[in-house]
């Protein structure tokens, strides 16, 4: 089928004008989910289906798109989604977080400061936070209606009782604006602390769960903890094989038979900008 | 103290067609210990729950004195408020212990929860309360870290009244405590929970359809029978010298000890 | 030096050229038209309109040949483009009083005005492998039974509700314009019509191994098939323009109504209940399947004790549906290299605590 057959940015005017509605809705109440409308996508559930209805009802023709997918432009399903806008929004795409306007991503948030103008789509598995604990919509919405987060907090007392310390290591609960708890969806709690009065507007997306929530720019987003317990990123001993950087999230990589490790940058662009000003003999950003 | 701490007034609950407690007035005043007893299905329970916010009655009403909001009507608060207090000013201790605990959770994360949820984030502080709490029902500390699904039945119901008890709340309600457990582990229980009214000075409606465990936990008793209240008064006196006939035979058919 | 793996483009463009490959498979053998499908393997079509809620035969034979017979694909590729179609409005609720059936059975009546009409069906077969078929023998044309298109065929329920026994259908529901859960979110508890569209658009298994259940003990609801038919019903509308109805199709559908016994309540004398189920096509087990659902779910409502899972309205309604349940599951194959690596590094240190603990002990 030619793409003529289909509307700007695949979504029906009608459609992009109730998910915007949503999306307003998420901004006015930080960290609230929101329920919409949400549409059967050319993709599978699971794969996107959330953050390609959020980018698709708020893309314009002056946009510049970056998708990413843990960290990188050029994993598959980061690829698939990029071509898919290209394809149906005629949009410019980019791979650098600095140019990028809107910037759709899977389980991480770029290593490069945001700034103001820009949006960061989050595409959102489960999007309620206390889903694994009760699993009743009916329920965990009155639990949030009444603020009611005691239950998080017995999980996290239960993990130091168990562990010595709180082992949750992703999708690691937050509290936003001080009122709602929220998933940052499956993000390593590494990116936890970019979440908290980001410049940029936040996004998140759940299209299976059928769930809009926002975090507005300089929005307070505080990772949940004990006064002797405090959350803790985590941290490597290795640094960055190809760009040295101490700063950045690392991906572990097997490079041989004996299981001999390497550790890189898991953002891809940042880890390239790096090499790039080395090569030019000019300070790593 | 002038005001009772909880009072009804004709309290009315159906279930279709079926009346299960009919126009319940009485007044519960602080430090006191109410006894409903009678059979099953003679309302009792259900009366509780209505008590309790759990239920909502068809008529009547349930007012509460608030250390934090003055008199309240229990029924007429919102969701969000009657939660509040039913966590923080009370508590409610289950016949299954199973429905008032957190199964898959430390017993000491059970303790902690009400803390927790009115605020508590220090691990330790919370911790070294669970650890007094376990003490105070009589349970081995090296037990803090282990989950109730590896408790006998007599220790889930102690760990159900310290993590009930842990908010120092002002009012319980329970539902038949000693339900369920051998005899030698009913009195240990019977013993505690004595104790530990008097220590808090705790204020209680206790339904149980055992005469003995009424005796010797409650000052005054009503008594039941088909949703209505036959007969009420001091516990000593119901019992000693009952005056309606349902009472008697209740009364009759305890044997001897 | 290590560099990092790139490529996913050109890997996604291979991808996709072997799979129009495999799809044809051997170019030796003719390629199938939409018509064979269509025609041939009907009941697949049948399944593919049904829950992917679209009634077009030609692009649900066309979904199945492009999914190479993956039929929970198929739906996928069905729902992806009815979701994407305009709205003009909603037809008249189709009345299958007016069906001409070439399938009506009772199990409740020996005989019931209409009579029994057997029909197509694999009831009755031997599940023999049939050889002739291998050989591509052709089957002589069957007699056509004479079908009674002159009067309506009533349904058997409407004779036990005329008499009491049976409850009525709710009336005051149909009266406000159904919620359609393809453009609104779920919400919780759900109305009568959004449980049946879920149930109507839900996997067939799924719902097969649910009312299976419920006849296995959880969550029984004593059942008897009052009717089931399969046939062509008119469809029609009204057009703003017009201001009066229209035939605007024809359409086969199959149709349950369930008959279940029913203790009573305090304000209700014992009567039976019911559960319905609808299909597009011939689905007899499917549209069996719906109606066993449908009146688990109502337990709630009829104050029966909700403890099995077809009984689990939150359960049911929210894990039903193929496309969601194949798109959530397949979704492990993306990758999770980044939650992979936060948990490498928790588990190592928590294992290196407890071997330094160990050893501490061990000295």
């Amino acid at each position: 089928m030619p793409d003529g057959a289909y509307n700007y940015a695949y979504l029906d005017e009608q459609t992009k004008r109730m998910i915007r509605r949503a999306i307003l809705k998420a901004v006015a109440v930080p960290g609230y989910q929101v329920p919409f409308g949400g549409r059967e996508m050319p993709l599978p559930y699971g794969w996107g289906t959330g953050g390609i209805q959020v980018t698709a009802a708020i893309i314009g023709r002056d946009d510049t798109l970056k998708v990413i997918d843990q960290g990188a432009d050029d994993t598959t399903n980061a690829v698939s989604i990029r071509r898919f806008f290209a394809r149906v929004a005629d949009v410019a795409t980019t791979t650098r977080t600095e140019e990028a306007t809107v910037i759709q991503t899977r389980h991480r948030v770029p290593e490069t400061p945001l700034k103001e103008g820009q949006i960061l789509v989050f595409q959102v598995p489960i999007p309620e936070p206390l889903r694994m604990l009760e699993p009743r919509e009916t329920e965990t919405r009155t639990l949030h209606a009444l603020s009611e987060y005691g239950v998080m907090q017995v999980s996290l007392y239960e993990s130091i009782a168990r562990h010595g310390r709180i082992a949750k290591t992703y999708n690691y609960p937050v509290l936003v604006n001080g009122r709602y708890m929220m998933s940052p969806s499956p993000i390593p709690k590494f990116d936890n602390p970019k979440l908290d009065r980001n410049p940029a507007l936040q996004l998140y997306g759940a299209g299976r769960e059928k769930r809009i929530y926002a975090v507005p720019p300089y929005t307070p987003v505080k990772s949940l903890d004990f006064d002797d317990h405090p959350f803790e990123i985590e941290r490597w001993t290795e640094c960055c094989a190809l760009c040295g950087s101490r700063e950045s999230f690392l991906d572990e990589m097997i490079v041989d038979d004996e299981g001999k490790r390497l550790y890189v940058c898991s953002d891809t662009d940042y880890c390239q900008e790096r090499q790039g000003a080395q090569a030019q003999g000019k300070e790593a950003p | 103290m002038s005001a009772p701490l909880l009072s009804a007034r004709g309290v009315t609950k159906r279930f279709g067609e079926r009346i299960a407690c009919r126009d319940v007035s009485f007044e519960l005043w602080p430090g006191e210990v109410l006894g409903i007893v009678g059979e099953s299905g003679s309302g009792k329970t259900t009366l509780l729950n209505c008590l309790a916010g759990r239920l909502t009655p068809d008529g009547g009403t349930v007012t509460y004195e608030s250390a934090a909001a003055g008199t309240v009507d229990v029924h007429g608060l919102s969701e969000a408020r009657r939660r509040l207090l039913a966590r923080t000013e009370w508590g409610f201790v289950n016949q299954d212990a199973r429905e008032g605990l957190r199964m898959g959770v430390s017993a000491g994360a059970n303790i902690g929860e009400r803390l927790m949820a009115i605020g508590a984030r220090h691990y330790g502080t919370i911790r070294q309360t669970s650890c007094d709490w376990l003490a105070r029902v009589e349970i081995d500390l090296d037990r803090l870290d282990d989950r109730p699904t590896t408790y006998s039945g007599g220790m889930r119901q102690r760990l159900q009244i310290a993590r009930n008890l842990v908010s120092e709340p002002r009012l319980v309600f329970m539902d038949e405590p000693t339900g369920g457990l051998d005899v030698s582990v009913q009195a240990r229980l019977l013993d505690l929970l004595r104790g530990l009214v008097d220590r808090f000075h705790l204020s209680a409606v206790l339904v149980t359809h055992d005469l003995g465990v009424a005796r010797l936990l409650t000052h005054r008793l009503m008594v039941m029978q088909g949703g209505k209240v036959v007969e009420d008064g001091l516990t000593d006196q119901v019992l000693d010298d009952p005056q309606h006939a349902y009472t008697q035979m209740l009364v009759a058919s305890i044997l001897p000890v | 030096m290590y560099v990092a793996v790139k490529g996913g483009e050109t890997a996604i463009e291979h991808s996709l050229e072997l799979l129009a490959d495999r799809r044809r498979g051997d170019r030796d053998v003719p390629e199938l038209s939409l018509r064979q499908i269509d025609e041939q393997l009907a009941l697949a079509v049948d399944r593919v309109m049904t829950e992917g809620s679209c009634y077009d035969r030609e692009l649900a034979a066309l979904a199945i040949k492009q999914a190479r017979g993956d039929l929970v694909e198929a739906i996928f590729l069905l729902r992806a483009y009815r979701t994407t179609l305009p709205r003009f409005g909603d037809t008249l609720p189709i009345d299958t009083a007016r069906m001409v059936a070439e399938r009506r059975i009772s199990s409740t009546f020996k005989d019931v005005p209409g009579g029994q009409v057997l029909g197509p069906t694999f009831d009755y077969t031997h599940r023999l492998l049939d050889f002739a078929l291998m050989a591509n023998g052709e089957h002589p044309a069957a007699p056509t039974a004479p079908v009674d298109t002159t009067n309506d065929l009533p349904r058997v329920g409407d004779i036990l509700e005329r008499e009491g026994m049976l409850e009525p259908p709710p009336s005051a529901e149909n009266d406000a314009p159904a919620q359609d859960i393809t453009r609104t979110p779920l919400t919780l508890p759900a109305s009568r019509p959004v449980r049946l569209q879920n149930l109507a658009r839900g996997d067939e298994g799924f719902l097969l191994a649910l009312a299976y259940s419920t006849q296995r003990g959880y969550g029984n609801n004593h059942p008897f098939v009052g009717e089931i038919r399969f046939g062509a019903v008119p469809v029609s509308f009204v057009p703003e323009e017009l201001g009066f109805a229209i035939e605007i199709a024809e359409i086969d559908v199959t149709e349950c109504d369930m008959v279940n016994q029913f203790a009573g309540s305090h304000d209700v004398p014992p009567q039976f209940t019911r559960g319905y189920g609808l299909a597009f096509g011939h689905a007899e087990r499917k549209a069996m399947s719906m109606a066993l659902v449908d009146r688990s779910l109502r337990a709630g409502e009829l104050s029966e004790n909700a403890t099995a899972p077809a009984q689990d309205e939150e359960f049911v309604l929210a894990h039903s549906d193929s496309v969601e349940a194949s798109g959530f599951v397949q979704h492990l194959k993306l990758p999770h290299y980044v939650d992979f690596q936060s948990e490498l590094v928790v588990v190592r240190t928590l294992r290196a605590e407890v071997e330094a603990r160990l050893q501490q002990a061990a000295e």
